[in-house]
């Protein structure tokens, strides 16, 4: 190829590459908004700089930081708690038979994590709300319980009932990951199991169990490098002021104070925040790996 | 003897708890269907296993919202073209990362691939749309996710799992990167491109946040966001505390219009219809990209 062909090729991709940066490396001089008081209608540069005052606030945990931050990880934690529950799935899937009624059970259970978090609400308040929904009106009319209780506005069953939503909807299709491993294990174990006499449990124990810890692993490493992001959806759709000290997460905190608020300085320096600690921890658990798997993560 | 029996008493607990969980995944669906096509007076008192009053006056309804059609057509335009233009870009791109030849190609790929590990962070982001003139505008739903890091990394991994041979033999012809892209590597991609498109299409058509955020011209709101306002319509139902009921949820239910549920298990099951009806169909294509993803990432 000719020098001429090449820079027409570069041509080619040029208006991609512009793309690329106009959408994710330009908006980084946003990144100025976090050292100034921001008044609107003048310049950036003539805003009035204010040097870290926005990232003390957030060390000093200011302005509900703290609680906000609080609410991240119990979410986090939760969530990397409960992180096993596709494995016992995959497993539980992987002992049935009968491969139309495994196939029919996968596809049907992972159909929740193609939903949107409006359609999820959606069903969930259909469910659980006070006067219309199913479980109330099944509870009292069963006599089991005399008046309906408010699940969607409750302050004390907030964090357990956001951690039932992300089950339900993540679990079946978080299966596949594991279902595929569990398929390419070699059978030739489990027949060496079988003539030395293992049961299922010690099969499912002493093979399949350890062939899925380097996907687990993986997985969790990143659910730990992702630890402050929960997602801005799921949060705000099931938020309202009777369980908001609750469900007001790092991504909810940061839209109502930036763009409800328009505290943009504040705003914008939690997300810089977020955006650092998660690559330090993303390099830090890849550096775990390296040493611990001699695999890279990224 | 007590083997077998043990063995039978384990597969049946394990398929009972999985149809429990497969029943808890499906129900709601089947329930809302129901209920949206039942008499309303007759859902009101409570419904689970088949319709009472069958009737569509529901969705006649629903008809009624001014702003229903203009929704459901901004829905179907952003995952059509959304889709048509994040496959087009992200295979380009993806096959040019994958050409020697192309200047500076590490630089361009690396420059792609990090984008996948940091984020710019709301208020910035949001300053740049308004910026670049996409508030209220069509093209933001569209153009932002047009070159995707992660599409790029399959379709790059596809085409080099791709017999170079069949590139070659077009080079000797004379015919130009564009030309084989379209005739030739394209056409070989279709499994990944699926993928893609797919991945792609479910995303766009679940998009509500960005309208939420960008759009205040109701002409360009979604279905999603639609449905998204309809339900919070009815915040005085969350706001009491017990049946007995407080002042607060009752001036907010005089304060705002409320939509009946009716009217809204009607909007949920448009809504939701198009993903259950093609998701058996799509399913493959969901495992696929997600095996490539996770061996490559």
């Amino acid at each position: 190829m000719n020098k001429k062909q090449r820079i027409n090729m570069f041509l080619l991709v040029l208006p991609f590459i512009a793309l690329v940066v106009v959408f994710n490396y330009v908006p980084l001089f946003g990144w100025a908004y976090a050292f100034v008081d921001f008044n609107p209608g003048v310049p950036l540069l003539q805003q009035e700089f204010v040097g870290f005052k926005y990232f003390k606030l957030i060390l000093d945990g200011g302005n509900d930081f703290s609680i906000v931050m609080r609410n991240t990880l119990v979410m986090s934690f939760l969530g990397i708690l409960t992180s096993p529950l596709p494995i016992i799935f995959a497993i539980m899937l992987s002992e049935i038979r009968n491969r139309v009624v495994s196939k029919w059970i996968q596809t049907v259970t992972s159909i929740p994590n193609f939903i949107s978090w409006v359609l999820v609400y959606a069903i969930f308040f259909s469910f659980f709300s006070l006067e219309d929904g199913v479980v109330n009106k099944l509870m009292i009319s069963l006599g089991l319980i005399e008046t309906a209780t408010n699940i969607l506005g409750s302050d004390g069953y907030a964090w357990f009932f956001q951690l039932m939503v992300s089950i339900w909807k993540g679990t079946g299709w978080g299966a596949i990951i594991y279902l595929a491993a569990i398929a390419g294990i070699d059978p030739e174990l489990y027949n060496a199991a079988d003539v030395d006499g293992a049961g299922r449990f010690q099969k499912i124990w002493y093979i399949t169990v350890p062939s899925l810890m380097p996907t687990y692993f993986v997985l969790l490493l990143l659910s730990i490098s992702g630890m402050l992001s929960n997602g801005f959806e799921q949060y705000y759709v099931f938020q309202n002021p009777l369980n908001i000290d609750k469900l007001e997460v790092l991504d909810t905190y940061i839209y109502s104070i930036g763009i409800g608020r328009a505290e943009y300085a504040f705003s914008t320096a939690i997300g810089i925040f977020k955006s650092v600690v998660s690559i330090i921890l993303l390099l830090s658990v890849n550096w775990l790996s390296k040493a611990v798997r001699k695999e890279s993560i990224i | 003897m007590v083997k077998q029996w043990k063995g039978l008493l384990f597969q049946s607990f394990n398929s009972g708890s999985l149809l429990v969980f497969a029943f808890l995944c499906a129900y709601p669906f089947y329930y809302i269907i129901i209920n949206s096509l039942s008499d309303p007076a007759e859902s009101a008192k409570g419904i689970y296993f088949w319709p009472q009053g069958l009737t569509l006056s529901s969705y006649e309804q629903m008809m009624q919202i001014p702003t229903i059609f203009q929704s459901v057509f901004i829905s179907a335009a952003r995952t059509v073209v959304g889709t048509i233009i994040t496959v087009f870009c992200s295979a380009f791109v993806g096959y040019m990362v994958t050409k020697k030849e192309l200047p500076f190609r590490s630089t361009i790929y690396r420059l792609i691939i990090v984008t996948m590990f940091f984020s710019p962070g709301l208020i910035p982001w949001y300053m740049l749309m308004k910026t670049l003139y996409l508030k209220n505008n069509f093209l933001l739903y569209v153009l932002p996710g047009a070159v995707s890091a992660f599409f790029i990394i399959l379709v790059k991994t596809y085409i080099e799992s791709l017999p170079a041979s069949l590139e070659e033999s077009a080079q000797i012809d004379g015919a130009g990167v564009w030309t084989i892209f379209i005739k030739i590597i394209f056409p070989l991609s279709l499994p990944i491109i699926a993928c893609i498109a797919v991945f792609t299409a479910v995303g766009q058509w679940n998009s509500w946040a960005d309208n939420f955020y960008l759009v205040t011209d109701s002409r360009l709101n979604t279905l999603q966001y639609l449905l998204y306002t309809n339900l919070k319509s009815n915040m005085a139902d969350i706001m009491r505390t017990s049946a007995s009921g407080t002042t607060q949820g009752a001036a907010l239910a005089s304060a705002g219009k409320v939509t009946p549920m009716s009217i809204r298990y009607a909007i949920t099951v448009i809504t939701v219809f198009p993903i259950m009806l093609l998701y058996p169909f799509m399913q493959k294509y969901f495992v696929k990209g997600i095996m490539l993803g996770a061996i490559k990432g």
